[in-house]
């Protein structure tokens, strides 16, 4: 059956939470009524990247883009654009600039700036639907490497691509890849890190459910290159939409026999299980995650031997990040010289970044490696969420660093943002305003690395609940001098020390905010206030009579009727029962109430 | 620790479980989701069968259990509300949300209400940073979550 139009509804998990399966419903029921199910599609697809504007239709062929769309509106949708083919103006993007409707999203300037590889299909095609994916040229990769190359030179190719790791720690693919290779065992594995830990990045859970066929596939070239026929992906129990889309896609693609025994009639045999994590940061590491497949308790041990020698179950395993496994079918098809020529010297490709925070446009971005700070947070981003100033953008997660103004215009890629003492990590990218505490930020990170370290070394498991205590006393108004200097060298005795990379790198918020914020650090220990106004114990919250009109708004927020005063006369503040939560703040519209 | 009964029913669910995954001791994970699914939580004396049928020590399961924070040894309440403290909602006052969840239900992260009505948790970002800061209640997420709709949202619940 061939149809005319295409309706397009992002169901990624942060449109679904906007009842994205309710305008599906809806619209499905209006294009039944007008008799036109046939002639109609309602496709619901992966995620387009703009969680912002969500949830986000998508009308094709004319590329109609619908932003923050309700159940309520998909009548109107199909009455108007639909039947009458007119656009429903109300519904469409406005530039903030030129406070104009952009209709089609190749215009926008959330999406001029980027480059699509890894996410190329997420808010393309039914993720549900094999035959999407293989419209789409999938699966033409794997045809390629088992029918025409021999696994060494896939690996060639993907050597030659300069890919590198992008769960992290940015280690060459293909050399991984030759490693796995040249070990002999009876039996090799190849296995997909989809232990997305880092709180705030989503892009290897928007690829699993916006496009899961492209992990599959690579993870089947990957066993065709390193001689392995057993694939396992690791994903967080906590990810119930992805676990769902890449068991059908599993499913789909042994019916299509696009994995089992014999694929494309050569004697090349491949499955994929899955495994289930449970909760813990530190099995992204791959020798915990290792561990943890095997159904322990997710501890990392001592490199070498590296998985490649000796991994799950001590057979010779390649663990590869998804992002980094969505770029390898590109990269079979279009050729190592041309993913080599995107990005910078030494970091070849896109990387994906959630950008989230104190940013108007916040969602899932995919640029060419070398875009500068700038051009993301302002052209793509769309700058500071109401008018605030900028004050520093956190990448790489808990292992990460806050960069500031003077970073703006860096060119990311891997070696410049260890550089700038921060590092890439998975992708996660913070942005943070005037109103932002940094010392309370690198403590929330801390905090963060105290959960979850996994106790097995003494640098990691002391020296963070240390350096978090600190940070806490700083926060109270209790910090010294001499703190700083503890922080410090204890940071560097961490990093020096520990055992594996999340210990490594966790001091990383603590030093990179000292260095960048460390006049913020003096007014907490030596004047005692919180320039941000966010540490608690630092502030005092009270109300402006000049300001105030005795609305009583703020009154009837307060949670603990900590807020007195007549009708039209200036409130007060009862600091004594005062809790410090910030609601009348929030309220009140004259900006009578303020810390101080 | 105080000591529960488990039904006869349950045990013989558990044993039969540990079974389909072949009493083997490397799909301890595995039987600890499924056994989690089932019981709601993981309490000692679930861990004691499984120990027991895949034949390693209680210890061991104790640890596993333990280490990883999607496995719980408390029953959670009738809904489990679960604030997200990743990054992009903590700095958009996620903190202030779970403050005002604390003051309102007068329990702790972790710990449920005497009733059994609600359980508070916090969890690293569920991905919808769009609309941090983010609170899930069951299976319903709520976004742009402000501390004065907190006590709005509970009262859905009575």
């Amino acid at each position: 059956m061939s149809y005319k139009m295409h309706v397009l509804v992002c169901g990624g998990t942060g449109c679904r939470a906007s009842a994205s399966q309710q305008i599906i419903t809806r619209l499905e029921e209006s294009l039944r009524e007008k008799n036109l199910e046939d002639e109609v599609q309602v496709i619901a697809t992966g995620c387009f990247g703009f969680c912002e504007k969500g949830p986000i239709v998508k009308i094709m062929p004319d590329n109609t883009f619908y932003v923050q769309v309700k159940p309520e509106d998909a009548e109107e949708i199909v009455n108007e654009h639909v039947i009458k083919g007119r656009k429903v103006e109300r519904l469409l993007y406005k530039d903030p600039e030129k406070k104009e409707a952009v209709s089609d999203s190749k215009h926008m300037g959330f999406y001029k700036k980027q480059l699509r590889i890894a996410l190329r299909n997420c808010g393309f095609i039914n993720p549900e639907n094999i035959e999407e994916y293989i419209a789409r040229d999938g699966y033409s990769a794997l045809a390629k490497c088992i029918t025409e190359l021999k696994p060494e030179e896939v690996i060639q190719e993907i050597k030659l691509s300069g890919l590198r790791g992008r769960g992290g720690g940015g280690f060459p693919t293909g050399l991984k890849w030759e490693f796995a290779s040249k070990y002999q065992a009876d039996q090799k594995y190849v296995v997909c890190n989809a232990d997305e830990g880092d709180p705030g990045a989503f892009m290897d859970r928007s690829i699993m459910e916006g496009d899961p066929h492209s992990v599959i596939e690579a993870m089947a070239i990957c066993g065709y290159s390193i001689g392995a026929t057993k694939g396992l992906v690791y994903i967080r129990a906590e990810y119930p939409l992805a676990i769902q889309r890449l068991k059908i896609a599993i499913q789909q693609a042994k019916e299509y026999g696009l994995l089992g025994q014999n694929i494309f009639g050569t004697d090349f045999t491949f499955d994929i299980e899955l495994r289930y994590g449970a909760g813990a940061f530190v099995c992204g590491e791959e020798t915990a995650l290792i561990h943890s497949m095997e159904g322990h308790r997710g501890e990392p041990t001592m490199k070498p031997p590296f998985p490649a020698e000796s991994g799950y179950l001590n057979r010779p395993t390649n663990v590869n990040n998804v992002e980094t496994l969505a770029n390898i079918p590109a990269i079979i098809m279009k050729g190592a010289n041309w993913f080599n020529k995107i990005g910078t010297e030494r970091s070849k490709g896109t990387k994906v970044f959630a950008l989230a925070g104190k940013i108007n446009n916040v969602g899932l971005i995919e640029v060419p490696m070398g875009t500068t700070l700038r051009e993301v947070i302002y052209e793509i981003g769309g700058g500071i969420k109401n008018d605030k100033k900028f004050k520093a953008v956190q990448t790489g997660g808990p292992s990460g660093g806050c960069l500031t103004e003077k970073h703006l215009d860096v060119p990311i890629d891997f070696d410049n943002l260890l550089a700038s003492g921060s590092m890439m990590g998975s992708g996660g990218m913070i942005v943070m305003d005037e109103d932002d505490c940094m010392v309370s930020v690198a403590k929330f990170y801390l905090e963060f690395t105290v959960e979850e370290s996994c106790g097995k070394c003494t640098p990691c498991r002391v020296g963070n609940k240390r350096l978090h205590e600190i940070l806490d006393k700083i926060t109270q108004g209790k910090g010294t001098m001499e703190d700083l200097d503890t922080l410090r060298n204890l940071s560097r005795v961490i990093k020096d020390t520990a055992l594996c990379g999340l210990g490594q790198t966790s001091p990383n918020p603590v030093l990179s905010t000292i260095d960048n914020f460390y006049d913020e650090y003096l007014a907490h220990i030596k004047d005692k206030k919180c320039p941000a106004g966010k540490c608690k114990a630092l502030l005092m919250y009270h109300i402006d009579p000049e300001l105030c009109i005795g609305c009583g708004l703020c009154a009837r927020n307060c949670p603990v009727d900590a807020i007195v005063g007549e009708r039209k006369e200036p409130h007060f503040i009862n600091t004594a029962k005062c809790i410090k939560c910030g609601a009348c703040m929030e309220k009140c519209k004259f900006k009578a109430v303020s810390t101080r | 620790m105080t000591q529960i009964s488990l039904a006869k029913c349950k045990v013989d669910q558990l044993v039969k479980l540990c079974e389909e995954f072949g009493n083997q001791e490397g799909e301890l994970i595995n039987v600890l989701h499924k056994a989690q699914e089932l019981v709601g939580y993981l309490p000692r004396e679930v861990q004691e069968v499984i120990a027991r049928q895949l034949n390693i020590p209680v210890s061991k399961v104790y640890g596993v259990v333990t280490f990883y924070s999607f496995f719980t040894m408390t029953p959670k309440g009738e809904h489990p509300i679960s604030v997200c403290m990743g990054t992009a909602c903590y700095v958009r006052g996620a903190e202030k949300v779970l403050d005002e969840f604390k003051r309102v239900l007068k329990i702790n992260v972790g710990e449920t209400t005497p009733d059994g009505k609600f359980s508070l948790t916090s969890l690293r970002c569920v991905g919808a940073c769009g609309l941090a800061p983010v609170v899930l209640i069951g299976e319903k997420v709520y976004g742009r979550v402000t501390p004065g709709e907190v006590e709005k949202i509970l009262k859905e619940f009575n």
